[in-house]
């Protein structure tokens, strides 16, 4: 296991500069508000059992002389076609999207960052082949080919997670390959070479530690991204189905009656939005901490 | 310039190669039974076997390849499942209304977008610009298909003011000769002196157009400030300054020229967003586009037409970067 003992060794300047940015971050108050609010997501996301009213409102059980009624003191948001507590249904909704949002990013680094590291750590032909590869995926509009991967899987939650990670990962190889290509030539990699350590190790021991900082930077930037993709996703019917309490997919649901039942779609989408403006409060702070231009200490 | 132009073209023409590659492989190679998918969810054996020729799924995958490239040069995009007619007909007869809704947006998103971020830049640090940075960010997060729902609440159960959907009231349609020129109502109707359509058109769009506008508005107001904010602490502007021009004509012809390459970038991939934006709303507000069109056609499984669509929008994706990209070659500082 000594890689791993390394590798931890290889990513402290990476946590010191997670530190420093965290207590930049933390000085402006609106991003401080962004953060206080990401922390609460994650306690509902965890605790949402505890905390929904109605717990098993949350999947399918049905309550129906409770139909379409509106926020009362019993239904905090009112009540769904088929009696369902509406607040119960969007807690629940929490877990889904931020699950789902961290393993299709998760996947999505897992194909693009050691596809990057190749790209920039060999050089030559791989890097011409896989950075024409990302070329022709980024050539789509974001979303549209997440539409149609989905559509050819299937729809699903996991093939929506799929999808966004296949339309996802070039942004990531690219990332990861302009940071490669700089770290390729530097004295330690040289030394490793020069010793005759293998082209692999040194890639994945050597250069690719290095290269993390800014992609772990953009990936926690793009969670918010993802989490209106999957909303968007399975608003289409491409996501989850029913009776997954889904964000996306309740304010589908909520088309058929939203016109008489104000609250039916309200909430599900403040939960949307909420939830990606603080990712995207963060992430564009983030952006402004590690730009050393806009930095302010 | 010229050898750019040709070099970017050339670029263009093996960036589309290469979408064209990705599209056959997800159609082709990646269903286990692509004639099963191709010939719809209640496909007869027959049907299949016939699917399975017209694609020429038993010749080897290059030939296949070809073919399709070539189906593709003739604009020929296959049939749909649920009407059994071309595709690329269809695509046309949906496209008017979609251009209709990308342009306002676009408008707007030049219109508002551009002023907001230059006002936004030149009061950095004041209030008009922390509200025009929230709004920028706020834009960015909403989900358009829920904004779209929000305002048929406000503004047509609650208020009353706009119709819920479609492209023109009822009324009109049956009673009135719509005019048909180039297919785009709002044009053909000013064009033709049929004020009334117009006018009733025009009343059709605001909801949708402000659903879809929400966010080039804030993508580029964004874009526009930041790059300006860069130009604006570049010496020349402190030069022109010095030689007392005034603010409005530094910012507005000396700052905001030279920060037109990013715009116009912005404002190519704002297309992009709307066009995909426009899957999410135009079935919102019944809009007869191509987003409608795709809806229906996932709902439906309608896997020929989702192709269609997918193709053509990554097609125009890729045409609209190129010409983007010229815009910016204009610029003799890029020149090569």
């Amino acid at each position: 296991m000594r890689w791993l003992s390394d590798f931890i060794k290889t990513l402290q300047p990476t946590i010191r500069e997670w530190r420093l940015s965290f207590y930049l971050l933390n000085r402006n108050w609106l991003q401080r508000v962004a953060l206080i609010v990401i922390a609460l997501l994650v306690l509902i996301a965890i605790f949402a059992p505890l905390i929904s009213p109605y717990p098993s409102h949350a999947i399918s059980a049905t309550n129906p002389k409770d139909k379409l009624l509106p926020p009362s003191s019993r239904y905090l948001f009112g009540t769904d076609e088929l009696g369902r507590d509406l607040f119960s249904r969007v807690i629940f909704g929490t877990r889904i999207s931020l699950q789902t949002a961290l393993i299709a990013v998760g996947l999505a680094l897992l194909i693009g960052v050691p596809l990057g590291a190749i790209a920039g750590g060999l050089g030559g032909a791989a890097d011409e082949i896989i950075m024409r590869i990302t070329d022709i995926f980024l050539s789509f509009p974001p979303l549209l080919l997440a539409i149609a991967i989905s559509a050819f899987l299937g729809p699903s939650l996991q093939n929506a997670m799929l999808a966004i990670a296949v339309s996802w990962w070039p942004w990531y190889t690219r990332i990861i390959r302009g940071q490669a290509v700089s770290i390729r030539e530097r004295q330690f990699v040289r030394a490793a070479r020069a010793i005759g350590t293998p082209t692999f190790r040194i890639i994945f021991s050597h250069i690719l530690p290095n290269t993390m900082a800014p992609v772990i930077v953009q990936a926690s930037m793009d969670i918010g991204g993802v989490i209106l993709t999957i909303a968007a996703l399975s608003f289409l019917g491409l996501g989850a189905q029913p009776p997954t309490p889904e964000w996306g997919l309740l304010i589908s649901t909520s088309r058929t009656y939203f016109l008489n039942a104000w609250w039916y779609s309200t909430f599900p989408g403040i939960a949307i939005f909420v939830t990606v403006l603080v990712f995207n409060l963060i992430g564009d702070g983030v952006r402004e901490v590690l730009d050393p231009r806009t930095r302010k200490f | 310039m010229k050898k750019f132009i040709l070099r970017r073209l050339l670029l263009g023409i093996i960036v589309l190669l290469g979408v064209a590659l990705l599209t056959f492989f997800l159609a082709r190679v990646v269903p286990s039974d692509p004639a099963a998918k191709w010939a719809g969810p209640r496909a007869t054996p027959e049907q299949i076997a016939r699917a399975t020729i017209e694609l020429g799924l038993d010749k080897p995958l290059y030939v296949q390849f070809g073919k399709y490239l070539l189906d593709l040069l003739q604009g020929n995009l296959g049939y749909s499942l649920r009407t059994r007619r071309p595709i690329t007909l269809e695509l046309q007869e949906s496209l008017p209304a979609t251009i209709e809704l990308v342009l306002i947006s676009t408008i707007a998103a030049v219109f508002v977008g551009i002023p907001l971020g230059v006002i936004s830049a030149k009061r950095k640090d004041q209030l008009i610009d922390h509200l025009s940075r929230l709004f920028s960010i706020g834009v960015v997060s909403l989900p358009t298909f829920w904004i779209g729902l929000i305002l048929q609440l406000v503004f047509f159960r609650v208020l009353g003011l706009f119709p819920m959907g479609g492209q023109l009231s009822t009324e009109i349609k049956i009673t009135m000769d719509i005019p048909k020129v180039t297919g785009f109502i709002m044009f053909d109707s000013l064009v033709t002196g049929n004020f009334r359509i117009f006018l009733d058109a025009l009343w059709h769009i605001v909801l949708p157009g402000i659903t879809i506008g929400m966010y080039p508005v804030g993508l580029v107001a964004r874009m526009t400030r930041s790059a300006l904010l860069e130009i604006l602490n570049e010496d020349y502007i402190t030069a022109a300054r010095s030689y007392g021009l005034s603010e409005r004509i530094v910012l507005w012809s000396y700052a905001l020229k030279n920060s037109i390459g990013p715009t116009s970038t912005v404002v190519a991939l704002s297309i992009g967003y709307t066009l995909v934006n426009t899957f999410l709303t135009e079935s919102i507000f019944t809009w007869p586009g191509i987003g409608n069109y795709i809806a229906s056609a996932v709902i439906g499984l309608d896997y020929p037409a989702i192709m269609g669509v997918t193709i053509f929008s990554a097609f125009s994706y890729v045409v609209l970067n190129l010409i983007a990209d010229i815009i910016i070659a204009l610029d003799p500082r890029v020149r090569v």
